[in-house]
């Protein structure tokens, strides 16, 4: 790892003052498990890091009317062991039981989760986000690209979006909240994520001097949801396709539904037709089956990830039933 | 430790003329490049307040490792399992993948189980530390430790310091655990022996004594 000035504030103020104004030279430092790994392999050549941990009012979560509120600092394992999370967003509390290992859940940030990098190995070996040869030829498309994109990959950017929470997090309809040197602001979850189109952007909507203070989950008093994942190992794995299910029931039919996969865009991507597939409809083998096909209709996929078209199918139609059949187990 | 490393420890570990371990030697070889410099923090101004910036050279860091204080002088990028290992000569905890991916490097850090290969010494200084060195105490092995003996759940043992550890922080956690349990809640340890089998019964059988 290349050396590094360390500096820990203990405001948010401060935090994004001690930031620059360009991505490259500082980098923010929550539980570090992506952020060291980034550093040792040199993808990242931070010349400051900002430990933000001791900012206090970034800890914690609180329920109130408004549902929700969740410290960016907030460790994976403390999110899942919190009664108000298992209570009313068991989903969530199962996903973020899936996420690595226990080690890890005991470092990790929900900030530092929505804002890990890809784990697209090209990127991870420093050849970037949208990687290309000497001649400007992309790599991916013609290259290694069996845990790549299979929607969403028309442009440059193949990678999938990292994270496994985040698609229950927009099913239940999470807000998140930044802080920067204009001030703060609030976005639907789902609008953070970007695909970049060169290799100047990134994948968030985040500047380079902002950072990631709050989540905020409304109540879901009346929502059925489920998270499923598939993958190669039951533990401690990346997965091949994640989906994500909130269904909003009026007797035995879906009044309305999300339906949000992971692992399968460089986005995570909510699906419209998955959607409507739903609505209106009992939820069954059939419609979950319907819903499933629809969710994965406009699938590209490139040369040795057409497997994951069928898994994501899968992974959808086993959501909609977990959730129709009374949410997370 | 690779010889660009940037803690090589003092002159007064010179060994004697009965030879030279591995570890002595590559200490030796690193002091030859290394340009130890111990600097006070530089204050910036952030927000109004001034902040103090640490490094990159070396910073004084205080911790606390198994309920005993320790001192270094260390640079912002030192680990906290290679200033375990390279500083404190607490070299229970491996360093394998160094990629918070096999492990071999787990400690507990506010009694909770991490990785000490992807946390930095510099922010685990106000935790308290605890290593595998820590579990026996007067000689005498901690249960977990003893049951990894007996059960045989050990082959080659590079990875045992890292899942006894992570035993104990499990067990503490989940005193009754379902083998589905164990399997979820020890996956973050990696045995390329594959003694997987006995220390599920190291686990069974601290479950059943109560331990």
């Amino acid at each position: 790892m290349r050396a590094f000035e360390y500096v820990s504030p203990n405001s948010r103020a401060q935090a994004v003052s001690l930031l620059g104004a360009a991505w490259g030279n500082t980098e923010i430092l929550a539980g570090g498990t992506d952020l060291l790994a980034l550093m040792k392999d040199d993808v990242i050549t931070p010349k400051r890091l900002v430990n933000i941990k001791e900012i206090k009012d970034l800890h914690g979560v609180s329920s109130s009317a408004q549902g929700l509120r969740i410290g960016a600092l907030t460790t994976l394992g403390d999110l899942a062991d919190y009664a108000d999370v298992r209570a009313h967003y068991p989903a969530l509390a199962e996903a973020v039981m899936e996420v690595a290992s226990p080690q890890i859940r005991n470092m990790a940030t929900i900030g530092g989760n929505l804002c890990q990098r890809p784990r697209c190995w090209y990127f991870r070996n420093g050849l970037g986000l949208l990687p290309k040869d000497e001649s400007g030829k992309e790599l991916v498309a013609d290259g290694e690209n069996r845990y790549h994109a299979i929607l969403g990959n028309e442009g440059p950017a193949k990678f999938v979006s990292p994270s496994t929470i985040v698609p229950i997090l927009i099913a239940y309809g999470s807000k998140i909240r930044l802080e920067g040197p204009r001030g703060k602001r609030e976005l639907p979850l789902e609008k953070f994520f970007v695909i970049p189109k060169t290799e100047s952007d990134r994948e968030h909507d985040l500047r380079p001097n902002e950072i990631v203070t709050e989540v905020v989950i409304p109540p879901v008093p009346d929502v059925k949801a489920a998270h499923y994942e598939i993958r190669q190992k039951e533990a401690f794995d990346w997965p091949l396709a994640v989906a994500a299910v909130a269904l909003k029931m009026n007797g035995s039919n879906a009044r309305s539904a999300r339906v949000v996969m992971g692992y399968v865009a460089p986005v995570p991507w909510a699906s419209a037709e998955a959607e409507q597939a739903l609505t209106g409809q009992p939820v069954n083998e059939a419609t979950g089956q319907r819903a499933a096909e629809a969710a994965l209709k406009n699938a590209k996929p490139l040369n040795h990830n057409a497997y994951k078209v069928q898994l994501a199918r899968v992974a959808v139609k086993r959501a909609i039933l977990r959730a129709a059949s009374g949410g997370a187990a | 430790m690779r010889n660009d490393d940037p803690n090589p420890k003092d002159s007064k570990d010179q060994p004697d003329s009965s030879g030279v371990s591995r570890r002595d030697f590559l200490k030796i070889s690193g002091i030859s490049v290394a340009v130890p410099l111990v600097a006070s923090p530089r204050m910036v101004m952030a927000a109004g307040e001034e902040v103090p910036v640490h490094g990159p050279g070396k910073v004084p860091m205080g911790f606390t490792i198994n309920g005993k204080n320790y001192k270094a002088s260390l640079e912002p990028r030192v680990t906290l399992l290679d200033a375990l290992r390279d500083q404190f000569e607490l070299t229970g905890a491996k360093r394998v993948c160094d990629r918070a991916e096999c492990g071999a490097c787990t400690v507990l850090m506010d009694d909770k189980p991490v990785y000490a290969c992807s946390a930095l010494a510099i922010e685990a200084q106000h935790k308290a530390i605890t290593t595998v060195e820590a579990l026996t105490q007067d000689g005498k092995l901690h249960p977990v430790q003893q049951s990894f003996v007996e059960d045989d759940a050990s082959q080659c043992g590079f990875c045992t310091p890292g899942f006894v550890v992570a035993c104990k922080a499990f067990l503490d956690k989940h005193p009754r655990p379902s083998a589905e349990d164990v399997r979820r809640g020890l996956s973050g340890n990696l045995c390329r022996c594959g003694t997987y089998h006995g220390i599920q019964r190291v686990i069974a059988q601290m479950a059943e004594k109560g331990a």
